[in-house]
């Protein structure tokens, strides 16, 4: 089996649209939320804020002519490939190119394009919806169009499970570099959900904070929804080794399950058993964890069944984790959260910082552990977890450990 | 029981298939056996029968509804505010 590293990490944020810059506001605990935005019918919306991908050219990163073929959720997949791509190195020859996969989550595609092909049908009664609607909005846009793009002809197609999007889009590539079934891998999650439609579907479940995004605090109000995209380049040790690549961090270990019990309350249970199985994946014993990048989403279920799971897990180890949720700072981006989340994390364990959870106002009795709470903190992280939970039950988790 | 009285027990004893005279407004809707998808729906169902918004959190225990009685208050108080417009 391959060890496997990370060599390339792209991202288009609401704290930036490079990796780097997203990482510097993270581990300065800059906060990324804003006004909701949104061209059409927002003033009617009960909910205000967001944290939204702004000023976002697409004219600077695409011939126009190729832009009405991409959704934004397309647009930002591949610009943060490109990224990945460029920090790796890699040049991608026929030979590389068909042993390279690009598997990329998306909880729901191309929610744009639905939505202003839908306002087009159904409100302005047009007899005809533009040609390029279906497939601009299929979940597997963002994944072909970084093949076609970036020029990846292995194994490459969407993953979807809601906020796990990413998580078990990167879990599954890793595996497959693992095994050796490919010798390179593209991988990470994109979203771009903040249309009409969808901000209305969230606004009904009752889950949305008014203002702020503050997990695990006492008094916090609930998730915020972001929106992004990050990409990571996976590989084995050796071969990053043989080209002379900076090597980012170790891939070590991915965890699933499912709850099998509610469509949206977190199950302890099921968390557990995610994290224990990237534990176990990595052959890494509990107490070996110093960070964990919790799912975190800032609503009082999460945050209270998510405490509970890593007391389950860690025992008395838990009260030594530094547990932060970087969606304070770029709200929930649904099936790019765990790429976001995974460069976090990543970052965090090669700069030897725990980025912050932000707008933490104080102690809820039912969230017990340490949050590292509004303040960025220097501290040497050798392994580190990315948890994400996804409505319908499906956990995933990834495990990555400090390249020494 | 008034009208509205009438229609929030008549909500939400088809959600949950009880017999609608059997539901007090003292009972508490936990007791009732609905659950947080229940409840979710119960707000959509009244906010769709009455033409109202319902300002309900799941993370705001202020905001949340222990009783059948609290529901009813809410909603009377909420298609008065409608009438005075």
């Amino acid at each position: 089996m391959n060890r496997v590293v990370i060599t390339g990490l792209g991202a288009v944020t609401p704290l930036g649209h490079t990796a780097r810059e997203y990482w510097r506001n993270l581990s300065e605990g800059v906060s990324g939320l804003g006004p909701l935005t949104l061209p059409v019918e927002s003033e009617t919306l009960t909910q205000k804020v967001a944290a939204e991908v702004k000023g976002f050219d697409p004219m600077q990163h695409f011939e126009e002519r190729v832009i009405p073929q991409l959704d934004r959720v397309s647009q930002f997949a591949v610009v943060a490939a490109r990224e990945a791509i460029a920090q790796a190195g890699i040049k991608f020859d026929m030979a590389l190119s068909v042993r390279t996969a690009a598997i990329i989550g998306t909880g729901v595609g191309g929610q744009t394009t639905h939505d202003d092909s839908f306002r087009r049908i159904y409100k302005e009664n047009r007899p005809r919806a533009y040609p390029l609607t279906i497939p601009k909005l299929m979940a597997n846009a963002p994944a072909s169009q970084i093949s076609m793009h970036c020029g990846l002809r292995g194994p490459a197609f969407a993953v979807a499970s809601a906020c796990a999007s990413a998580t078990h889009a990167i879990g599954l590539a890793f595996h497959m570099v693992r095994s050796g079934a490919v010798d390179c891998a593209v991988t990470g999650g994109t979203e771009a959900c903040l249309t009409y439609g969808t901000v209305r579907g969230w606004e009904a479940l009752r889950v949305m904070a008014p203002d702020m995004c503050r997990p695990f605090s006492a008094d916090r109000k609930g998730m915020v929804l972001g929106e992004g995209a990050a990409m990571l380049v996976l590989e084995p040790l050796e071969r990053a080794k043989a080209r002379g690549a900076t090597v980012l961090a170790e891939m070590v270990g991915f965890g699933m399950s499912a709850d099998a019990s509610d469509l949206i309350a977190p199950d302890v249970d099921g968390m557990s058993r995610a994290m224990q199985g990237a534990l176990d994946d990595a052959g890494i014993a509990a107490n070996r964890v110093q960070y964990i990048n919790a799912h975190g989403t800032g609503t009082t279920a999460n945050d209270e069944t998510e405490t509970q799971a890593l007391h389950q897990v860690f025992g008395a180890h838990a009260k030594k984790l530094a547990v932060s949720s970087t969606k304070s700072m770029v709200g929930h981006a649904l099936g790019a959260a765990g790429a976001l989340e995974a460069v976090a994390t990543v970052m965090a364990a090669r700069d030897a910082l725990a980025p912050p959870t932000i707008g933490w106002l104080g102690r809820d009795p039912a969230c017990d552990l340490d949050y590292v709470p509004n303040e960025p903190r220097k501290m040497d992280i050798d392994v580190a977890l990315s948890n994400s939970f996804a409505f319908g039950g499906l956990n995933a988790v990834l495990a990555v450990k400090r390249f020494a | 029981m008034t009208d509205v009285t009438n229609d929030v027990v008549g909500i939400i004893a088809k959600k949950k298939r009880i017999e609608k005279p059997t539901v007090e407004l003292t009972d508490r809707l936990e007791d009732l056996g609905l659950e947080s998808i229940d409840a979710v729906e119960m707000i959509f169902d009244l906010e769709e029968k009455f033409d109202i918004q319902i300002p309900v959190n799941a993370n705001n225990p202020r905001t949340e509804f222990d009783t059948v009685g609290q529901v009813v208050k809410a909603v009377q108080q909420l298609v008065d505010e409608q009438k005075n417009k």
